[in-house]
């Protein structure tokens, strides 16, 4: 066999393999005219999401792209209207919100968006035969309620302070999404909504590509064309950033420094609510004595953590609030007292032990911390609290697991935790807190109950006074001094590296898992091509 | 073969193989759901991913019902089985999208990578084993010989993250990954085609060292046997006696491996799908894994299975017709 036939053999079985793949199917992902250069951006991200379906939780916390809100969040966190055409009236109860609907808003395919489509979207995510695992979120909904083509009126079980900031939750066409399977018709594919972009193709582990929506009603974006490639390996990312195929990228701080020096690119650090922190169980004998919360709680060095681990890309944490918010209670920051742990340890009855280890009662003071099998930055975080807790005669074994081994263990061990989200207060506060939901699955793991930290949580919830939420969140931040059942130790910054090709880039302050939502490109659609 | 084939025989073996077939993936599916179960991976939690971190435990036992993970496992491989007969592959819960829709429109892809590194394997796998068994102990011997025994024993992930080194990073030739470019919405025949050479040479390469190897041997042996000399011996030419006479004979036991060589190639191509971002079956077949998707894993292994088990029909079938005193009876 020649040389020449042999490649007109593989050429023709390429061939014709070729014309039967494409017979058979279309690419997964995508269809649609692809645009010039200019107008498009591509930005390499590490998280894809499961389905575009808000049904089934998708943007759930704002910036969908492909849909909107009622209310959206601007780049200060404060609430706007998007589909909505102003806040809500809260009656004076706080169990009755009622929003009036912008007119005119079209879905991308011509049909009108109205009261039904809201009402539809609500409804649908409170079935509980929708597959939705964020449906707590809406806990407080007893009921929603169209009046009229253009009014949305909600009504709540319990008074709940935070609700207008649930209803950033993009909005689902009836007219579609309830023709179909809620948990696997092809609108968790194949979406459609009134968002300033248009899904042009997903495929699966490779790329999400939008184009912009022309009729939007905020005004057609200057991006034309905005693809985000999924690229879950960090250096594969960065090598791809730099060999220019992509506009940006999120990158973890080790990386971005490489390219600080770059002009013609800008380093974007987003402010966080993303936490991590250390579980200490209410019941385990070591953990659950307050003179050993206490004397954790200072004898972490939370500076040299952000130093080292974080690259100084990130804030020392004293609990799920940041320092930097407005929620933050002044006065709460620990500072790192080695010598003040020891004596609070001593006056406990902890005395050191032969090998260096506290001992109180027959007790020894150790106890076992659990991180995520791979999870790098959780096993940097443990072990360096466990070095810390060392040098205060505390002992702790770190292991790592995954959530199956971890989970029937959290009553009695210490778990590196991570989470943050940063609409308000209550939403991390609540769960991580209240001791009504210790060990309700992975909300308030460390079984934390102290009466006057429900009393203030509830208080926080019910009231729709900010004066009176702000003293219920300092009174629980307070608390956590007196009695910290968690070590928090560091917030942590998210680094994006973004050609400067475009103006009007900003970031927002980031939850802990960066969905598509994060990102300077959370408001793509109002970036402007640089002069 | 100009009696024309024998059809009457082949069908019959088809037949039988088909019958055996239907226990064989019984078995097979059976197997699959009892080791989802037993596996510590909770469907639940990979469902609800990170949102089922801050889920009431009541919202995630619904999700099981939901999702009916909560029934016992042979209540749900007999409801599996029962509607897959009915051609309902059931919903992947990982995909939020029906089994048929996720395995339909991933499938010709993997389907093109697969044949096209087939038929690298076969054809430079064949033509490289003839040339060696010309000249044993040759140059040319020598080194493909050891390059066949370093690729045999090097996995087909390494090769390919090496690949991409070398001519995505180093030389920037070709593209690292993807069936298009990023910033392309088109699916085109020259994107496609440039993307599909690094993992088709990648997965075509590994599988390439047992058909050279076999080629060689057989081509080898044939050289010494009577019927070859036979042929020298009239003065044939060379490329008549290699290509006419110990060709065709040596070929016999490779075509056993082409059908044995199936399964190989399916979990290679698992890899290097994976390495490529090839929006192939395996990426499904690893999400389905590790996310205890029950109905999307026993539908693809269903897949493998039924490859496996006419890969093997086809290479007796070939065997049958090359080699007629062995027949149709197995």
């Amino acid at each position: 066999m020649t040389a020449r036939s042999i490649r007109g053999t593989a050429a023709a079985v390429l061939a014709g393999a070729l014309a039967l793949t494409a017979a058979a199917c279309s690419n997964p992902g995508g269809s649609g005219a692809g645009g010039g250069a200019k107008d498009s951006v591509v930005v390499g991200i590490a998280y894809e999401p499961d389905s575009l379906s808000p049904l089934l939780g998708y943007g759930k916390d704002g910036n969908s792209k492909i849909f909107d809100g009622l209310l959206a969040y601007d780049g200060e966190m404060r609430l706007r209207p998007a589909l909505a055409t102003a806040l809500p009236t809260v009656s004076d109860d706080g169990l009755t919100y009622t929003y009036q609907l912008r007119e005119g808003v079209k879905f991308s395919d011509g049909k009108p968006f109205g009261a039904k489509d809201v009402v539809f979207t609500y409804r649908t995510i409170l079935d509980e035969k929708t597959n939705n695992a964020s449906r707590t979120e809406l806990d407080a909904v007893k009921d929603v309620t169209a009046r009229g083509e253009h009014t949305v009126v909600f009504t709540l079980k319990y008074p709940y302070a935070p609700f207008d900031r649930r209803t950033v939750l993009p909005i689902a066409p009836a007219h579609i999404a309830g023709e179909q399977d809620v948990n696997t018709g092809p609108f968790t594919t194949k979406p459609v909504g009134t968002g300033p972009y248009l899904l042009t193709g997903w495929s699966k582990g490779e790329k999400i590509s939008f184009k912009a929506n022309p009729d939007y009603w905020g005004g057609a974006p200057e991006v034309k064309k905005f693809t985000m490639a999924i690229i879950k390996d960090d250096d594969v990312r960065a090598t791809r950033l730099r060999a220019g195929e992509l506009d940006g990228a999120i990158l973890p701080p080790n990386l971005a420094k490489g390219f600080e020096e770059d002009s013609g690119r800008t380093t974007y650090d987003a402010t966080t609510y993303d936490y991590r922190t250390v579980t200490l169980p209410t019941h385990h004998k070591v953990t659950g004595d307050t003179a050993v919360r206490r004397a954790l709680d200072i004898a972490v060095d939370r500076e040299t953590m952000v130093d080292r681990i974080l690259e100084g890309a990130g804030t020392p944490a004293y609990g799920p609030v940041p320092t930097g918010s407005e929620w933050f209670t002044r006065g709460t920051e620990r500072r790192y007292d080695l010598e003040g742990a020891r004596r609070i340890l001593d006056d406990a009855g902890w005395k050191p032990g032969k090998d260096g280890v506290r001992v109180k009662d027959g007790v020894r003071a150790a106890f076992p911390l659990w991180y995520l099998t791979g999870d790098k930055l959780r096993q940097e975080h443990a072990l360096a609290y466990a070095s810390d807790a060392k040098k205060a005669g505390i002992d702790i074994t770190t292991q790592a697991g995954t959530w199956e081994v971890i989970e029937p263990r959290m009553r009695q061990d210490a778990v590196l935790a991570g989470g943050g989200s940063p609409g308000d207060p209550d939403f991390d506060q609540y769960t991580l807190l209240m001791s009504s939901l210790a060990g309700d699955g992975f909300n308030n793991m460390a079984w934390y109950d102290n009466p006057a930290v429900d009393r203030a949580l509830d208080a926080g919830r019910e009231s729709g006074e900010p004066a009176a939420r702000k003293a219920a969140y300092d009174t629980v931040q307070r608390e956590l001094v007196k009695n910290p059942g968690y070590t928090f130790l560091t917030h942590i910054d998210h680094l994006y590296v973004v050609n400067d090709r475009w103006d009007g880039l900003s970031t927002q302050t980031e939850p802990h898992d960066h969905g598509l939502a994060s990102g300077p490109w959370w408001n793509i659609e109002d970036w402007t091509p640089k002069k | 073969m100009s009696r024309g084939l024998p059809w009457g025989a082949m069908g019959r073996m088809a037949g039988r193989r088909l019958l055996f077939a239907a226990p064989v993936l019984l078995v097979v599916t059976f197997g699959v759901f009892a080791v989802a179960a037993a596996s510590p991976f909770d469907p639940v939690k990979a469902y609800a991913g990170t949102a089922g971190l801050t889920a009431s435990q009541e919202n995630l036992d619904q999700l099981r019902a939901n999702l009916g993970v909560d029934q016992p496992l042979v209540h749900r491989w007999w409801n599996w089985l029962t509607h897959a007969l009915g051609g309902d592959l059931g919903d992947s819960s990982v995909l939020r999208a029906p089994v048929s829709a996720v395995i339909g429109e991933r499938i010709g892809w993997s389907a093109l990578l697969a044949i096209t590194a087939f038929a690298v394997a076969v054809l430079l796998g064949t033509s490289l084993g003839v040339l060696a068994a010309r000249k044993p102990g040759g140059l040319l011997d020598r080194c493909a010989g050891s390059a066949a025994y370093i690729l045999e024993a090097a996995p087909a992930f390494w090769l390919g993250l090496l690949a991409i080194w070398f001519f995505a990073v180093t030389l920037g030739v070709l593209p690292a990954g993807g069936l298009t470019d990023a910033a392309s919405d088109t699916v085109t025949f020259g994107q496609v085609a440039s993307h599909l050479v690094l993992p088709a040479a990648v997965l075509g390469i590994s599988q390439l060292p047992w058909f050279f190897l076999y080629v060689r041997q057989g081509v080898t042996d044939a050289l010494a046997e009577d019927p070859v000399r036979g042929a020298r011996a009239r003065g044939l030419s060379e490329r008549t006696v290699l290509l006419g006479h110990a060709l065709r004979s040596g070929m016999l036991p490779m075509l056993t491996l082409i059908g044995s060589r199936v399964p190989e190639l399916i979990t290679g191509a698992l890899l290097v799908e994976t390495v490529f971002s090839w929006p192939g079956i395996a990426a499904a077949t690893v999400q389905a894994a590790t996310s205890v998707d029950f109905a999307l894993l026993a539908a693809l292994t269903v897949l493998a299975t039924a490859a496996v088990l006419i890969g093997n029909l086809l290479s007796d079938l070939l065997y049958g017709l090359a080699d007629p005193r062995v027949g149709f009876d197995g």
